[in-house]
This record gives structure tokens, sequence and C-alpha cells, in this order.
């Protein structure tokens, strides 16, 4: 009974100590906001690694592709059918993209997916990340009319609307041109007599290209003096009747990152500055699949952006209908008409395992028969979800290296209270108090402080947490640096997660060091001799 | 071999105490015979190093004799283990000390039953708290500070810390009360009230007493008195003239090893 009075009163009266558990607070703050933070950050990473990725890849390097996926995934049910859940074909091609922004031509390289709409979003969180509130409920590759991200500021104008005035605005445009080209020429004739180059090539920056769909397409800008329609007319086919007005070419869904370019404007705030958007039409160069690739040129309509978060995602992937694509490419059989993909995409079961998966598979198509690259997303984002552990692990390390010399203020303080004891320590032993109840005064004492300390730490590190939005927002303002910069993060707010077993482990670490430094001078306590102890001035 | 001392209730036999310093040995306690008898007020007199603070730790079990042995109560508590030391410490004996020694954290009340806290599991004092405090408030009566029953040492003057250890000493309701320079601190006038309160638990409550001091005049107000000198008993006398004064100058113990059955049957 003493020894619970005695220390919760030393814990009250000794106000030494309770500086001494400070760093233990403060460390237990940082371990919590840290490791709230990095879950966060991982939690969201792996959402957005694996919003795209399906749980398996399949990928055949082949630029043919595999042949008859149905086959194959008959063939991948019966051998692992128990854990699919869902299961997808698509085509993967590298491919240029080329956008006309203001006269100039934009290149990217992106990895053109044809996707089957049906299917693709049971293995991946595709839809979700469309800009279109419709898209995200069902992918549509057809032009939407507007009301592309409307909560989303500064976006500009999409869809048919926007389609039909650029449209229109470029006719006029182009009108007015070959009027001023038409005096122009009219005056040079008068003043030389000597013909110019016209400013056709010039005003229009997409490459050279002979398809007749694209010379009809690209109208207005290429169009040299009259509309395309007029124009149409001579070259004749399907691009007679294309009127970019009221119809699109086979829809694209961009990722964001590949058309778009974010920036600070002059006060700072992070702009997203669009080379194209739902309602332009681009252009994708891409090789066929026969024995001798050919580039094909083609030209698609965006119909959506993509955005998940990951830049890596945003900026490299571009994606049409898979029939579309298989077709451009020449993926389908003309005799039998089995058509071919490059990449099967899985969706497990909750809790299959995944390696085991993936091994089962390697086995069926084994490497050296098939030229077919099985794995989990988890290989794919290895290197980095490797980072993101090790960074969690040094960064734990590190900080209870903290709480530990925080351990040694608290031995430091703990002799000190201990000699300053003597006398006390001297009177209860002679009182009877057996060396073992002196000793477990000074635990319980280090005990006492090391849940207060950390308690305290908790509810810090908790509400840190909590308002760590806010904090950092004051941040800002004080230091006019931006903490968690939007161009760099793709996270508007900091993601945070607070685990209950991470909180526990954390306190109770620090709580068994403020212990464990308590252990030597409770033992000096307890061995103390009782007449030295008395005799103590 | 007198009849008077036949059953004493504490008693030193043959103690021999040194402590060593730099490997040099430096005797305390040369082979000391004393025991106390049931019921009386007894002095330990003699000038600082003479070794009576050595043999009242020795007799308090606070640490252990290098030969000899110290009986209490016809069983010997010298050589019981740890435990047993303590619970003869808590239970047996009530010790006062010159410095008061009090738990500067704790009040008056808690100082008083800290032994029976100490005695106890959590449980266990829970269980007989209100008995407890209510024998410590009685205690504390007795020494005549209830209305300071809160009040922390810090705010008492030497007497009334005094009057506090000793409430603290009866909690266990002691046998034996060792009391080491128990005004040794204390102004004349306070140390005279003290005594007279030791002398008061010794006749009203049959307490015995020994009091350790280095002042022949406190000495003397004890029933007997023992002299040491150098790490040995030298002489014993009582102060009562009534009983058997022609001892008081002659009853000196031989310097070596005198068997502990004489220097108690002298007296």
């Amino acid at each position: 009974m003493y020894r619970l009075l005695l220390c919760f009163r030393y814990l009250r009266t000794r106000y030494i100590a309770l500086a001494s558990i400070i760093s233990v607070t403060l460390g237990v703050a940082t371990l919590i906001v840290v490791n709230s933070v990095m879950a966060g950050f991982s939690a969201e990473m792996h959402e957005r690694l694996h919003g795209l990725a399906s749980d398996i890849l399949i990928e055949c390097h082949a630029s043919g592709g595999m042949p008859d996926p149905d086959a194959h995934l008959a063939e991948i049910r019966r051998v692992v059918g128990d854990d699919i859940e869902g299961a997808s074909v698509s085509v993967h091609v590298p491919s240029m993209l080329g956008i006309d922004f203001n006269g100039q031509l934009i290149t990217r390289h992106v990895n053109l997916v044809g996707i089957d709409a049906a299917t693709y979003d049971t293995v991946s969180h595709f839809g979700r990340y469309l800009i279109h509130p419709e898209n995200q409920k069902q992918v549509d590759f057809n032009l939407r009319e507007s009301g592309f991200a409307e909560n989303r500021e500064n976006f500009p104008a999409s869809g048919w609307h926007y389609r039909k005035a650029r449209v229109a605005y470029e006719r006029a445009l182009s009108e007015e041109r070959a009027r001023v080209e038409a005096m122009n020429r009219e005056v040079e004739k008068l003043s030389s007599g000597r013909p110019t180059a016209t400013s056709a090539t010039s005003q229009d920056g997409l490459i050279e290209d002979n398809a007749a769909e694209d010379l009809a397409s690209a109208g207005p800008l290429l169009g040299p003096l009259l509309p395309p329609e007029m124009n149409g007319g001579e070259t004749g086919g399907v691009a007679a009747i294309f009127d970019p007005a009221t119809e699109q070419y086979p829809g694209i869904i961009l990722g964001i990152s590949t058309c778009s370019n974010k920036l600070r404007d002059d006060a700072g705030n992070v702009r997203d500055h669009y080379y194209c958007r739902p309602g332009d039409d681009v252009r994708m160069m891409f090789p066929s699949a026969s024995e001798n690739p050919k580039v094909l040129n083609q030209k698609f309509t965006v119909v959506d952006l993509y955005e998940s978060g990951m830049s890596e995602y945003d900026s490299t992937f571009a994606f049409v209908r898979l029939d579309q694509l298989q077709e451009f490419r020449g993926m389908i059989d003309p005799i039998s008409g089995v058509k071919s993909v490059t990449t099967i995409q899985l969706k497990l079961v909750e809790g299959a395992d995944l390696n085991a998966v993936r091994d089962a598979l390697r086995k069926r198509f084994p490497p050296d028969t098939f030229a077919y690259s099985i794995q989990t997303w988890r290989d794919m984002q290895g290197p980095l979800l490797a980072a993101v552990r090790l960074e969690t692990t040094i960064l734990n390390i590190l900080l209870f290296l903290i709480i530990a010399v925080a351990g040694f203020g608290i031995l430091a303080t703990f002799f000190m209270i201990v000699v300053e004891k003597t006398r006390d320590i001297g009177t209860l032993k002679a009182l009877g108090a057996s060396g073992s109840g002196v000793m477990s005064i000074f635990l319980s004492y280090g005990l006492l402080l090391g849940i207060v300390g950390s308690g305290v730490g908790l509810l810090g590190g908790i509400l840190f947490v909590d308002n760590i939005n806010e904090i950092a927002g004051v941040i800002e303002r004080i230091t006019g640096q931006e903490v968690f910069d939007p161009t760099v993060y793709y996270f508007t707010e900091i993601p945070t997660i607070l685990n209950p077993f991470t909180l526990a482990w954390v306190m109770a670490g620090a709580v068994a060091i403020a212990t464990a430094a308590s252990v030597l001078p409770a033992m000096r306590a307890a061995r103390m001799h009782p007449v030295t102890a008395l005799r103590f001035e | 071999m007198s009849s008077t001392l036949t059953n004493p209730i504490l008693q030193a036999r043959g103690i021999r105490k040194s402590y060593y310093k730099n490997h040099i040995e430096l005797p305390v306690l040369r082979g000391v015979d004393v025991a106390f008898a049931r019921g009386e007020m007894s002095a330990l007199v003699g000038r600082s190093g003479s070794g009576k603070s050595t043999l009242m730790h020795l007799l308090a079990t606070l640490d252990q004799p290098d030969e000899g042995e110290v009986w209490f109560d016809g069983q010997r508590v010298d050589n019981l283990p740890r435990r047993g030391r303590d619970q003869y410490r808590n239970r047996e004996i009530g010790i006062i000390f010159q410095f008061y020694h009090l738990l500067p954290e704790l009040s008056a009340l808690e100082n008083v039953l800290a032994p029976a806290m100490i005695s106890r599991s959590v449980l266990g004092y829970f269980r007989q708290r209100k008995s407890l405090t209510a024998r410590a408030e009685a205690m504390l009566d007795r020494v005549g500070l209830l209305d300071r029953k809160t009040h922390k040492p810090s705010e008492m003057s030497g007497g009334e810390m005094q009057r506090v250890a000793i409430a603290r000493s009866l909690m266990s309701e002691p046998k034996l009360l060792l009391a080491d320079e128990p005004t040794g601190n204390l102004d004349t006038e306070t140390g005279e009230s003290i005594l007279q309160l030791l002398r008061q638990l010794n006749t009203e409550d049959g307490l015995t007493v020994v009091m350790i001091t280095h002042d022949d005049t406190i000495a003397e107000r004890a029933d007997r008195c023992y002299r040491m000198q150098d790490g040995l008993l030298v002489d014993r006398f009582t102060n009562e003239p009534s009983q058997d004064a022609a001892t008081s100058p002659s009853a000196r113990t031989s310097d070596q090893s005198p068997a502990p059955s004489r220097a108690v049957s002298a007296a």
C-alpha cells in the first residue's frame, strides 16, 4: 500500500521527474503522428497503386499478343478458379500521343490500353478515377454533352458543347483567314505578281498524314480554304461526311497528366493547365500487330480524363475500346475471327493468397514455353512498397531511439531521486519494508511516469493527427512555405490513419522503456543498507 | 543468575561488530552482553563513537553482528531470514530516531499509518483502513497531535515531529521501543516533554523502552542505565535508590568476553 501512496506522492511532488519524461511524451506523440501519416500515405498509395493494377497481371510480350483469350481464361479458371473474382482482357501497346495545342504538336509517350469496358471495372478501380460523374458509374466511350468535373475549379468547358463551339470558332477563324489570305494574295499579285507559300502548313501543327479521314477531320486547321464538308466532297469516302461538330472519332480516355500541367500562378495557387480536354481530338501512333509492324496513325476524340493520383499512371495511360484497338492493330484473325490480347488481368477474392495464385499460374504457363510475365501488383510496385516500408521502419527505429534517450534521462533523474530519498528508504526499511518493496516503489514510479508521459503523448499525438491539416495550414501561414505541396503530392489534404494496434504498441514500448530505465535506480534503492541510509545526510 | 532478568525481553549476547575501511578493521563493538528487562525504561549511555548506536542497530536487526546473538522475547532474531527481520522491525518493536525520519511526502496521519501499510497488501489495507485510521488517530491523540493530522512534517516543529514519530512507532502495538537519541535534536524543554511522554508510555502501557543517549542527565531519567565505552559495556547502574542501589557503581563487566549470564545476573 505504501508503495502506491508513495509513488503517487512522488509523482505529484517531483516536477523534475515530470520534466524528464517530456521527451517520452514528445517521442510518443511524434511516433504516433509519423506512423499515422505514413500509414495514411501508404494506404493511399496502395489504394492508388492497386486501383489500376489488378491483383494479378498476365502480360504477353509478343507484339501480336496471345490468341484466344477465352481459352486462356477458361484454363486459368481451371487452375485457380476458386480464388478468382473477376477477369478482364486488354491490349497494351506503347504508343505516342500527339496533341495539337495552339498550333504546336505536343507529343507524349503513353501506354495505350484497349479495355473491355464491361469487365475492366471488375478487376480494377478504373471507373472511379474518371472525372465525368456518369462515366464513373458506367464508362462510355462516346463523348458526353457536358458536366465534366463540375466540382473542380478551373476545369475548362468540355464535352459536345465545347466541341461544337470550338468547331464553330475555328471555322469562323479559318474563313476569316482565308479571306485575309485571299486579300493578301490579291495585294501581292498586284504588287509583285509573285505567288507566295501559303500558310496552310504553318497553321497546322499536326503531323503530316495521308489518311483520308484525318485529312478531313483536321478540317478547320488543315483545311486550306474551304470548310471540311466541301473539302470532304473532293476526297470522298467516309471522311466525306465527317463533321466534327456532330461526330467524333473513336473515344479515348487520357491520363490527366498526359495532357495537363500543374503550375503555380502568380498568386501561388496551383492550377492545372490543359493541353486538351474532353471534346478535343488527339492523334495516337502505335505499331500494328503484324510480323512487320507498321506505325498506325489514328485519331481519337478525348471523351474523358483519368486521374488516379498516381503520377506514374496518370502520365502514362490512355484507354480506348478493346475491340477498336484490336481492329486497328490487326489483332483479329481475318479467317477464324479469333481475337488476340496482350494482357489478362485477374481480380482475386478477398483473402486469397496472391503469391500462391501467381505461382500456380506460373507453373501452368512456364516462362520457357510461354512468353508471359505473370506478376502480382505487389511485384510490380515492389520497390516502391518496400521503400515505404523501409522508411516507416527506419523512422520508427529512430523515434524509439529518441524515447530510449529519454529513458536515460529518466535513469539519471531517478538516480538523483533515489539519492535524495536515501534517508526515507532507510526509514522505510527500519519500519519493516522489504528490499523488494522499496524497489517496487521506484519501479511503479517509473511505470507511472511512463504511463503519464506516454498518455499525454498519445493524447497530443491523436489531437495533432486529427487536426493535422489545420496545423499544416497554420505553419503555412507563419512560414509562408507550403508544407504539403500539391504540385508534388496528389493529395489535397494529408491522409492519416490511426491504427489502434500501432497506438497500443507505441504506448507499451514507451512505458516499457520508462520502466526499464527505473530498474537500475530501483535496484540501488533496494540494496541500500538501512543503517547507511539512515545516517545519510 | 538473578531472578529479575531471567526472562529479559531483549538480550544481546557477545556481540562483536567491526567496520572495515581500506581493509583495516575498526572494531566498534567488542563483545557486548546486555539484557533489557520487561517493562523497564533503560538507557544506553556513552560518548559518540562508543558503539551505542551500532548496538541499537543490531538490536533492531538493521544490521547484523559479526559475532554474537540477539534474542527477542525468547527467540533469536539476528539470524532470521530477511523477511523475518522485516516483520520483527515492523511488528515487535518501535524505533524512534534522533532526526525523526518522517516521510516528508506524507501527512502526520499517513506517517503514523506507514507501518500498517508496509505490513499489509493494498487489498488488506483497504479492508482494514477504517480500524487502522482510527488506531492511527488514537495514537496521534495520545501524543497530543490529533489536530495536526493533515500537516506535513515540513509544517511541524521538531518536538511535534518527534511526537509523530513516537505515534508511528506505537502503531503496530510493539512490546519494545528503541529510541536513538530521541531528544538529541531538541531543546531541553521539548526534550523534557518527549521524555515525559516516553515515561508515560512506559508506566501506563507497560512498554519497555530502550533509550540511547550521550547525555547523562537524560540517562538518569531511566530506570536502569548502561554505560558504553570503546565498544564495551563498562558500567551498569540503576537510578532508583529503592532498587538495589549498591550495584550501581561497582557492577562492571570485565574487558574480555564476559559471559552473557554474568552480565545479566549482576543486575
